[in-house]
């Protein structure tokens, strides 16, 4: 028996210190990418009068907010222990589809009939899109056990095909739609103007805010940390594991499409090698913003602040005028260099709660 | 007494491919009562506490709640019911927290928002009536393992069970930690509880159980109730044999002093003893069996003695050279060599050749510089085919191409390159048929005789018997018996291994 003295008197102090101390850890460790970002705003500002200009910020916030709304869906996919390759393709498909519909319609050959669709039911039916492709490769995953990396570079390929197939190769210009058509007003997605910000600002807002809602304060999103931490456990505390790998694909779908829509709007036109190679970009905002690629660590936040630093790293680079290629190197510098400090915490923190207990 | 029955298992069977792992086994559970299952590994407990928790379904039989028949196919199904299970093996998710771990899969929430103030409360009281004021928010992965497996209970406890069970709780508690978990049962029994109890501590056991079944070879061999019984009879119905007194004593082995441990004595993370002033001597020539049951630091002895513990306090001397500052590859120059418990994990690379995996210890001797010779690494490992009758389809095939016996001799054939002086073999015929078994007994003891050293874990205690030629016993940490192989009975053996702490002097 233990004393109820000695309990009282001993063990309450100690945990309460801890808590105490983690948090501290904690934050700074949820800080590290913030802090990274204002060192580069500062330091661009101060070398590039031209960096602090209203004009320049909302160009290079909107230049983030495709990234960011890509790499939302993609964290989601990263905490659940999976990777998504087919977001670029996904956007450039989703952009096709909406730039046919508006262009050219739907041509229903046996009925000789084209079907023009009101511009939210275009949106509607690309999101849609989206969410297919996410279903595809959620279904591959989840119930033919195909691992993910596997799985979503052949849905890049088949995404990317379809785009091209849709538009036959060749862009869909003028996406302006017709008033007689009712189906204008699709370009405000990419250049439009709410209370003084650009619409996909908006947008960006509202995925991340909805992304970091879900991630952090539901059930689902605590059990796609728990499938990410460990899917065996998960698995046995009765948390339908196939359902989330499912889900989290879909709503990375949902997301690219979403970038797919913004990009045709901003350019009035639909080119189908739209969005090559954003999944890196996308996969990097996530690594830069503390999401560990074994899943089940990180946030919807921390990401934000990832894309947040690729765009402002992009846009100084350029206003310094340094070279292209440079900026590349240096792109890739940043990530693994993020990486590393992440690696470094990780084991002082680990090495830290061990010595606590 | 029939109405107090809440669960029951009736006529279950489970074939899994090959092995009929239960057959034909009743088992009931009764309201406020402590039913205790116990068993040799493999004998089947693990298989029917799964079956009552829904992760196995039964091949046969039913299984019956309140005396009406249910169906569960998933772990959901059993929580429904009402049914909660311990694992053996933790299964936590290390990148929560305590809290989020306990509630997983079961969020309190408002409105569908997680409601994460009041999961945390009532972890809090749970971890309190558990007397292990965790704070709730730590995170599990930087939790003790002692502190884990209370994390572990809390979360079973956190789902208002009728039916508990517990496979092996104690295996990661300290005697204090017990002692908690005790209370917490007695308490659980009072409300009405009804509560399965797995271990291989039979003294444990029969502290706590109310009723006692005995699992053998998948099927139910012994049931009564816990007062009416003793550790000599438990043994009996385990083993399927009556316990004959047996004597230990002393053996003088022929060789010189080849391998001595002195004082070797390891503690976990969480302050937990592992090995406990562990002495042991090996003379050439010598097979010293040591066996001992799961946790009893069978594992953590051989892997200090290769120097994957430096934190280890104590001495190891080979031929009178100490060892203790050397790291692995060193003990291996110096002339040691382990098969590991884990063949697939820790034994061999599964991408890789026969030949490769056979070499990759000792790859120095088939190098000239840089260049490996591949002809002589070939003419080696051809030899130890033909050496250990090793089956393969041919040297540069995979390794996953050969069956787990031959698997297993590649293993040992890797350790023999490196021309050891002394072998240490943990558990080396799990999972290998027959003949590869006997086989590999037979080369263990070619190997003593040529004037190896050998030390074997095992389990099973027909092995030890069959080719060691002293036997020592290990239960949680400690040397508890030491026997000559030919005076020493499987059941002398066996209730060595299950001595409680109060055998080793501890005190709770």
């Amino acid at each position: 028996m233990i004393p109820a003295s000695d309990k009282e008197g001993k063990a309450p102090a100690p945990a309460a210190q801890r808590t105490r101390r983690l948090s501290v850890g904690a934050q700074l460790y949820r800080l590290r990418a913030l802090i990274v970002l204002f060192a580069l705003v500062t330091g661009f500002a101060m070398m590039s009068p031209a960096f602090l200009t209203t004009g320049n910020l909302t160009i290079l916030v909107k230049h983030v907010a495709i990234n960011a709304i890509l790499a939302v869906g993609m964290t989601f996919v990263i905490l659940s222990g999976g990777i998504d390759l087919s977001v670029g393709s996904v956007a450039g498909l989703a952009g096709i589809i909406a730039g046919g519909l508006i262009h050219g319609g739907l041509v229903l050959h046996s009925l000789g009939v084209v079907v023009y669709f009101h511009t939210w039911v275009v949106v509607v039916l690309a999101l849609v899109a989206g969410a297919l492709v996410g279903a595809t490769n959620g279904a591959l995953i989840s119930q033919l056990r195909v691992a993910p990396f596997i799985a979503t570079l052949g849905t890049l390929y088949m995404a990317r095909g379809a785009a091209l197939l849709i538009s036959n190769g060749a862009t869909f210009p003028d996406l302006a739609g017709r008033a007689e058509l009712g189906n204008t007003g699709f370009l405000s997605l990419g250049s439009g103007n709410l209370l003084g910000l650009p619409v996909p600002i908006w947008l960006m807002l509202a995925f991340a805010a909805a992304g970091a809602f879900v991630a952090e304060r539901t059930p689902f999103g605590r059990r796609v940390y728990a499938v990410g931490g460990n899917q065996r456990a998960a698995e046995l505390s009765g948390v339908r594991v196939k359902r989330i790998q499912f889900a989290v694909y879909v709503i990375s779908g949902v997301c690219a499409a979403m970038v797919g829509l913004i990009i045709a709007a901003q350019l009035a036109a639909a080119h189908p090698s739209t969005g090559e190679t954003f999944e890196l970009n996308a996969i990097a905002a996530v690594v830069l913003g503390g999401t560990s690629l074994m899943g089940g660590r990180g946030s919807v936040g921390g990401t934000i602040i990832g894309a947040f630093v690729i765009g402002v790293l992009a846009d100084g680079l350029i206003l310094m005028g340094v070279s292209e290629f440079w900026q590349i190197v240096i792109k890739g510098l940043v990530i693994v260099i993020a990486v590393i400090l992440d690696q470094m915490q990780q084991r002082y923190m680990r090495r830290a709660a061990a010595l606590r207990s | 007494m029939s109405q107090d029955v809440v669960f029951e298992a009736r006529e279950v069977s489970v074939q899994f491919p090959g092995t009929l792992a239960l057959d034909r086994v009743t088992f009931r559970l009764r309201r406020g009562k402590v039913s205790a299952l116990i068993g040799e590994n493999g004998a089947g407990k693990s298989t029917l506490v799964k079956l009552l928790a829904g992760i196995v379904q039964p091949t046969l039989g039913t299984l019956l709640l309140d005396g009406m028949k249910i169906l569960m196919r998933s772990v959901r199904d059993a929580d429904a019911h009402g049914i909660g299970l311990i694992h053996q093996e933790l299964n936590l998710c290390p990148n929560l927290s305590v809290a989020e771990n306990i509630y997983l899969a079961r969020e309190l929430t408002v409105h569908g928002v997680l409601d994460k103030r009041q999961q945390e409360d009532r972890t809090r009281e749970l971890l309190e009536r558990l007397e292990h004021p965790i704070d709730p928010g730590r995170l599990v992965g930087d939790l003790p393992l002692g502190q884990q497996q209370i994390v572990e209970i809390a979360k079973a406890l956190a789902r208002d069970v009728r039916i508990l069970m517990m496979d092996e709780p104690t295996s990661a508690l300290s005697a204090a930690e017990i002692s908690v978990l005790f209370r917490l049962i007695r308490d659980l029994k009072s409300r009405g509880v009804a509560i399965v109890y797995i271990s291989h501590r039979i003294e444990e056991l029969l502290q706590i159980a109310d009723t006692v079944s005995i699992l053998r070879d998948g099927r139910m061999v012994g049931e009564a109730a816990a007062g009416d019984v003793d550790t000599r009879w438990v043994v009996e119905q385990m083993t399927g044999r009556p316990v004959s007194a047996a004597e230990p004593a002393g053996h003088a082995a022929s060789g010189p002093e080849r391998l001595r441990v002195e004082a070797l004595t390891l503690t976990a993370e969480n302050g937990r003893p592992l090995l406990r002033d562990i002495s042991l001597s090996l003379r050439t020539g010598e097979v010293v069996g040591i066996y001992g049951l799961m946790g009893a630091g069978r594992t953590e002895l051989l892997e200090c003695l290769m120097g994957l513990h430096p934190e280890v306090v104590g001495s190891v001397f080979m031929d009178s050279k100490r060892l203790d500052s050397l790291d692995t590859s060193r003990r291996i120059a110096s002339g040691l060599a382990m098969v590991p418990e884990n063949r697939q994990a820790s034994g061999l690379v599964q991408s890789l050749s026969v030949v490769a995996n056979m070499t990759v210890s000792s790859l120095g001797r088939f190098a000239n510089g840089v260049w490996l010779l591949r002809a002589s690494e070939e003419a080696a490992a051809a030899r130890m085919v033909s050496d250990l009758r090793i089956k393969a389809p041919g040297l540069q095939h995979n390794i996953g191409s050969l069956s787990g016996g031959n698997q297993q001799k590649v293993v040992l054939a890797k350790c023999l390159l490196t021309q050891p002086r002394v072998l240490l073999l943990d558990e080396p015929t799990r999972g290998v048929d027959v003949g590869a078994k006997r086989e590999i007994h037979a080369l263990v003891k070619r190997l003593a005789a040529s004037g190896m050293g050998i030390i074997l874990v095992s389990s099973e205690l027909e092995e030890v018997r069959a080719i060691a030629t002293r036997i020592v016993v290990l239960s949680r940490g400690a040397v508890t018996a030491e026997f000559d192989a030919a005076e020493a009975s499987d059941d002398a053996l066996a209730l060595a291994a299950s001595a409680g702490p109060e055998a080793l002097g501890e005190t709770a």
